[in-house]
């Protein structure tokens, strides 16, 4: 049995809230999300271009792929289709989470959930959690990691600037233990 | 018997190798491939190499042009990456345009030369706002066996070791450039990006240096980039089985291990000059337990 499951998701950030300094470095931005907002999703492939797209497609699909348990559904096609329509800093983490979003509306079966985030390392060392359009311009590293929600396990990783593994201690946590949480 | 079981149940095949802790070419968990590299040999090019990782072969050609620095950074020249995968590397690849995979590893090529800082674009610059100069590195698959990432990295960082640029001066009479050929120097490479990648299987086991059938076989990748010092300019993992703090920091120390060999095979290389060398690399013991 052929069929073809679409779903969308929009994800939106406020973006006019954050210009001053946020409270404790280790904190997110306000995030909202809304489900099944539109009844007649469009594909979408053909909007995308370009190189540093395909790599971003890729990075989002195999993170779609590793949780999504396809074999409950053979011969199907689950398209995932993403829309940009603004773009406040931290896209690649936002797409992914929407990606996550749009799965779970559409009912697909799922090994874990998973959360996109993305880190800013500035020249001095310090963290920042989901960095703005002007914090990720002014960083000396920005790294983006997927992690899935059962065992809290890296799932996909992408880094883009110079930086030592000391610098990120989110490698330092072993089997088992708990993140430390951000209030 | 063993053909047809490893063309029917390619999966249980390796996994009887891999309870062993060994794979069916004879490798540790742990072991790369026979390295080689070539350089110098295209004489057409102004740099040039070519690596081998086993059986996969990779090439890479550079070629320095002149063109206006961009507007915004006119203090700066260009370094233009591509990757190409042709149909003749593997029957995977068709004829065409690139495909998903060309594009990411030419992403890919591009993030390592941006992140590394391999090269200051400043010193491409040749007179600023006015002229500097362009450095095409085509990166082409005669090959293909997996890892194509390491052997492209590794392929590109000994081609720019061997690029030799002319001295060129501009007439302030006419405003031309004049290429003196008989003065070269080479690049100034700052900084020695490695690439190190390994393969997932079953979501536990960690390989290093993947074949095209492992590559297959496996249900997650990553490849990490380091330099000399320990830094890192790109962690690599496009989705696939999660890996634990512990395992990562299992790779970031065989990336270290790796570097050194590479860095040893290249200093020998340049200093014989377009020799050819190889080198053989063990690596006792699996990654550990956890």
């Amino acid at each position: 049995m052929e069929g073809a499951m679409q779903a969308d998701a929009k994800i939106r950030s406020e973006s006019g809230t954050e210009s001053g300094p946020r409270g404790p470095a280790c904190s997110l931005r306000h995030f909202a999300c809304e489900q099944n907002l539109l009844s007649r999703p469009d594909g979408s492939a053909s909007f995308l271009q370009g190189v540093a797209e395909k790599s971003r497609e890729r990075l989002i699909r195999n993170t779609c792929e590793a949780v999504v348990l396809g074999t409950l559904h053979p011969r199907t096609s689950i398209t995932v289709v993403l829309q940009v329509i603004s773009d406040a800093g931290s896209l690649l983490a936002c797409c992914l989470n929407a990606a996550c979003m749009a799965l779970v509306d559409a009912g697909v079966p799922m090994r874990a959930l998973f959360c996109g985030v993305t880190c800013a390392l500035n020249s001095d060392g310090t963290l920042v959690l989901d960095p703005t359009a002007k914090q990720e311009k002014e960083a000396r590293a920005i790294l983006t990691f997927a992690l899935d929600s059962v065992e809290r396990k890296l799932l996909m990783s992408t880094t883009k600037g110079l930086y030592s593994d000391a610098e990120v201690p989110v490698w330092r946590w072993g089997e088992g233990q708990v993140p430390p949480s951000r209030t | 018997f063993s053909t047809c079981f490893r063309t029917v149940e390619p999966l249980e095949y390796y996994r009887r190798f891999l309870k062993e802790n060994c794979r069916p070419d004879g490798r540790e968990l742990g072991e790369f491939r026979t390295t080689t590299v070539n350089i110098g040999s295209i004489s057409t090019a102004d740099g040039s190499a070519l690596v081998k990782l086993g059986n996969t072969t990779v090439i890479c050609g550079i070629k320095a042009e002149f063109a206006a620095p961009p507007t915004d950074t006119p203090d700066k020249g260009y370094v233009v990456p591509n990757v190409d995968l042709p149909p003749l590397c593997s029957s995977r690849f068709r004829s065409g345009p690139p495909g998903e995979e060309a594009q990411v590893a030419s992403q890919f090529i591009a993030d390592v030369i941006e992140n590394s800082q391999i090269i200051q674009k400043e010193d491409l610059c040749i007179s600023p706002g006015k002229l500097s100069w362009v450095l095409y590195c085509d990166i082409i698959c005669l090959d293909y066996d997996g890892n194509i990432l390491d052997a492209c990295t590794f392929a590109l960082l000994a081609a720019l070791k061997n690029v030799q640029l002319p001295e060129v001066t501009i007439n302030e009479e006419t405003g031309l450039a004049e290429v003196n050929l008989k003065k070269k120097s080479y690049l100034n490479i700052r900084t020695h990006p490695v690439a190190t990648s390994f393969a997932v299987f079953d979501d536990t086991l960690l390989i290093v240096d993947p074949t095209g059938e492992e590559e297959h076989l496996a249900t997650g990748t990553l490849t990490v980039v380091m330099d000399e010092e320990g830094k890192l300019c790109c962690l690599h993992k496009p989705g696939g089985s999660g890996l634990t703090g512990a395992k990562l920091q299992d790779c970031m120390s065989r990336a270290v291990t790796r570097h050194k060999e590479v860095k040893k095979l290249m200093d020998e290389v340049i200093k014989k000059k377009s020799s050819y060398v190889k080198c053989r690399q063990v690596w006792k013991g699996a990654f550990p337990e956890r």
